[in-house]
C-alpha cells in the first residue's frame, strides 16, 4: 500500500469510490431484484420490473415450490452430489497430493508430470462420454461425481501446501515409528485443516453448480439436479413442466421463476459470508508462488 | 564366459529392476496413497485419450472401437470442407477473442482501482460483494440475463416501451450475442479475478513508491512506473493461462445462451461437438472436431509458455 500524502479529497478519489460503488451495486442489484420479484404479483412486476422492494408480498410462489415433489427431489439430488462429491474429491485429492509433496519419493515428479499433462490435453467430450457409458454410469448421479472427482489444479495447490509444512514434523513422527498413512491422516491433515476445508468448499461449489455433466449424462427426470431444473424453468421459460402446480401459478410466471432461482442459490449465498475468506485464502495459496 | 551376477544392493550397483522395487517398498505407503489418484487419471483422462482414435474410424457402437474400420483422415476432410465447421470455428475464435479483450483487462483495472482505496471498511465490503457472482452457476447468470433482456417481460424492454421505443429481441438477434456473452462473463468473473492481482499488488516494495514520490512522480506516474511493472509477472502468467485455455470453458455459458436463431454467431466448437456427437450420434465425426480443438489448445498453451519464458518469466510448469 502507498503512503498517505494529502488529506483532501482529490478528483481521483471521487472517481475511485464512485466507480467501485457502481460496480458493487451492479453486482448486488440483480439479486435484490430477483428476491423482490419472487415475492410479488405479476401485475406488480410489469408495473415496476426493476423493483428491489416488493411492496405487495405474496408467498404463493414459495409455497408452491416447497410442496412440489419434483423440486424437492432435485434438491435432494443436488445435496447428494455436493456432499458425497466434495467428500470423495477432498479425500482423493489429499491422498494424491501428500505423497507428491514428499521429497524422498523418487517417482513423484513422474506422477506429477503425468497429472499435469491432463491439464494440457483433453481427450474430449465424446470419448469421455463413451467411457462413462461403458462403465455403466450414464444416467446415474455417480456420473456427476466420479469423472470429475479430482481436480488437477487443486491437487497441485494442495501439494504446495503440504510442502510448506516443516519437514521436522514428518521426521520426528518417523522416528517415533509412524508410517506415512498415519502421518498423513493423524498429523498432517489436522495441521492442514483450514486449507483442506477451503478445498472442500471449492469442490462443493463446483458440485452444486455442475451443469455440464448433468446435461450430458442425465436423462431420467427423477435424477435431475437443481441446475437442470433451473435451466428448464428459467432458460426455457417452462414453468408448467415442473408439473403439479396449483392454478394460480400460471398467473405468477415471473415470481415462480425467480423463486426457483432463490431456492437454488440461497444455500450458497447464506454460507458465502462465513466462508468467503477461506475462498480468498485458497486462491492466495496458489498466488503466493509468484 | 563368466556370468556377472548382480546382487540386491541398495547402492547404485543394483539392477534397475531391483531399485524400482526397492523404491516402491521403501515408500510403499506413499505409493499406496497415490494409487487411487493415479487410477483416476488413467481412467478418466488417459483412457479417453485412447478413445480419440475413433476420430480416424468409421465408428459403430455395435462394432466397438476395435471392430470399427479405420478410415484415416476422412472425417477431417469432411470437416475442413464443411462451411458449418468454419462458421463454428470462427465463432469460437471470435467469442474467445472478445471475451479475452474485454475480460482480461477488467479484473486488472478493477484491482488497480481497489489498490488506491484507503478506507479498509469500504474495500472489504465491496470485495465481498463483487466475489459473489463467481459462485453462482451459469444457469442462474443466464437466467438473470434472459430475464432482463426478455422481449415482453424484461426490464430493458419495458423501459424501452415506456420511452416509446420498439422492444428489441436481444436474445434472438445475432448482433447482440457477443456483447451479451462478454458482459455476462465480466459480471460473473471480473470481481473474483481481482484476487490474484490484489495479491500481486500487495507485495510491491513500498520503497519503490517512496523513491518515485521523491522523484516527484504523481499518482498516475507512480502507476505507470512502479505499479504496473510490479505486477508485470502476474499479468503475463495470467495471460498465458487464459490463452492456453482460450477455447475452453465456453460450453455452459454458450450452450445456455444460444438458440437456433443465433447459431450462426453463437455455435462454438464445444456446442457443435455436443450436438453432432450426443444429439445426432455422429460419435466419430464429433470426436474429430474435439481432437482438433484439443490439439489447437495444446499448441496454444505450449507456445504461450514458450513465449513467456523468452520474456524471462517462469512458465506454468
Amino acid at each position: 500500500m502507498r503512503l498517505l500524502k494529502k488529506k483532501k479529497i482529490s478528483t481521483g478519489d471521487v472517481f475511485i469510490y464512485s466507480f467501485l460503488t457502481l460496480f458493487g451495486i451492479t453486482t448486488v442489484y440483480p439479486f435484490l431484484n430477483i428476491i423482490a420479484v419472487s415475492l410479488t404479483t405479476y401485475e406488480n412486476y410489469v408495473r415496476k420490473p426493476w423493483m428491489i422492494w416488493p411492496g405487495k408480498f405474496i408467498f404463493s410462489a414459495y409455497k408452491a415450490i416447497l410442496s412440489n415433489n419434483f423440486i424437492l427431489s432435485a434438491y435432494f439430488n443436488t445435496i447428494f452430489i455436493t456432499a458425497v462429491g466434495a467428500a470423495i474429491s477432498v479425500l482423493l485429492t489429499i491422498m494424491t497430493a501428500y505423497p507428491l509433496s514428499r521429497k524422498h519419493m523418487k517417482y513423484r515428479n513422474v506422477i506429477l508430470t503425468f497429472i499435469v499433462i491432463t491439464m494440457l490435453f483433453y481427450g474430449g467430450m465424446i470419448p469421455t462420454y463413451l467411457l462413462v457409458q461403458k462403465l455403466g454410469l450414464t444416467d446415474t448421479l455417480w456420473a456427476l461425481i466420479l469423472p470429475t472427482a479430482i481436480n488437477a489444479y487443486y491437487t497441485i495447490l494442495m501439494k504446495n501446501f503440504f510442502n510448506s509444512i516443516p519437514e521436522s514434523i514428518e521426521e520426528s513422527a518417523k522416528i517415533d515409528g509412524a508410517n506415512d498413512i498415519y502421518i498423513l491422516f493423524k498429523i498432517m491433515v489436522p495441521l492442514a485443516l483450514p486449507a483442506i476445508a477451503t478445498f472442500a468448499l471449492f469442490y462443493a461449489v463446483l458440485q452444486w453448480n455442475s451443469f455440464y455433466s448433468a446435461v450430458i449424462y442425465i436423462t431420467d427426470r427423477k435424477k435431475w439436479t437443481l441446475q437442470l431444473l433451473l435451466r428448464e424453468v428459467i432458460v426455457e421459460a417452462n414453468v408448467a413442466q415442473v408439473g403439479n402446480m396449483p392454478d394460480e401459478i400460471s398467473r405468477l410466471p415471473q415470481s415462480m421463476k425467480m423463486a426457483t432461482v432463490v431456492v437454488t442459490t440461497f444455500p450458497i449465498l447464506i454460507l458465502y459470508p462465513f466462508v468467503q475468506k477461506y475462498f480468498v485464502k485458497g486462491v492466495m495459496v496458489g498466488a503466493v508462488k509468484q | 564366459m563368466h556370468l556377472t551376477l548382480r546382487r540386491n544392493f541398495s547402492t547404485n550397483g543394483g539392477l534397475r529392476k531391483n531399485s524400482f522395487l526397492a523404491e516402491i517398498i521403501k515408500n510403499k505407503y506413499l505409493y499406496l496413497l497415490v494409487l487411487p489418484g493415479v487410477i483416476f487419471f488413467v481412467l478418466f483422462y488417459y483412457v479417453p485419450m485412447y478413445g480419440i482414435i475413433i476420430a480416424f474410424k468409421d465408428y459403430s457402437l455395435v462394432k466397438g472401437i476395435f471392430g470399427s474400420p479405420f478410415i484415416g483422415i476422412d472425417h477431417f476432410k469432411e470437416l475442413f470442407s464443411s462451411k458449418e465447421f468454419f462458421s463454428v470455428l470462427r465463432n469460437s475464435l471470435l467469442i474467445s477473442f472478445y471475451r479475452l479483450l474485454a475480460g482480461f483487462p477488467a479484473p486488472i483495472i478493477i484491482a488497480l482501482i481497489f489498490n488506491e482505496v484507503r478506507k479498509m471498511a469500504f474495500k472489504r465490503v465491496v470485495q465481498t460483494v463483487i466475489y459473489i457472482p463467481h459462485f453462482i452457476s451459469w444457469v442462474i447468470v443466464t437466467g438473470i440475463v434472459m430475464s432482463i433482456l426478455s422481449t415482453n417481460d424484461g426490464i430493458v424492454n419495458i423501459v424501452l416501451k415506456s420511452m416509446g421505443q420498439q422492444p428489441i429481441n436481444f436474445l434472438t438477434e445475432p448482433a447482440y450475442f457477443k456483447g451479451i456473452v462478454v458482459f455476462s462473463y465480466i459480471w460473473k468473473e471480473a470481481g473474483w479475478g481481482t484476487i490474484i492481482y490484489l495479491a500481486a499488488l500487495s507485495v510491491i516494495d513500498v520503497q519503490l513508491y517512496e523513491a518515485a514520490i521523491v522523484d516527484g512522480a504523481n499518482r498516475f506516474k507512480q502507476l505507470i512506473h512502479v505499479t504496473l511493472p510490479g505486477i508485470k509477472g502476474t499479468i503475463i502468467i495470467m495471460l498465458i493461462l487464459q490463452l492456453g485455455y482460450i477455447l475452453d470453458n465456453s460450453f455452459e455459458q454458450i450452450f445456455l445462451l444460444i438458440n437456433p436463431l443465433t447459431y450462426s454467431v453463437g455455435d462454438v466448437l464445444e456446442t457443435f461437438v455436443y450436438r453432432a456427437g450426443l444429439m445426432e450420434l455422429k460419435f466419430d465425426y464429433a470426436t474429430a472436431v474435439g481432437l482438433f480443438k484439443s490439439v489447437v489448445g495444446l499448441i496454444l498453451i505450449l507456445s504461450s509458455n514458450f513465449i513467456a519464458r523468452k520474456f524471462g518469466e517462469e512458465g506454468i510448469y
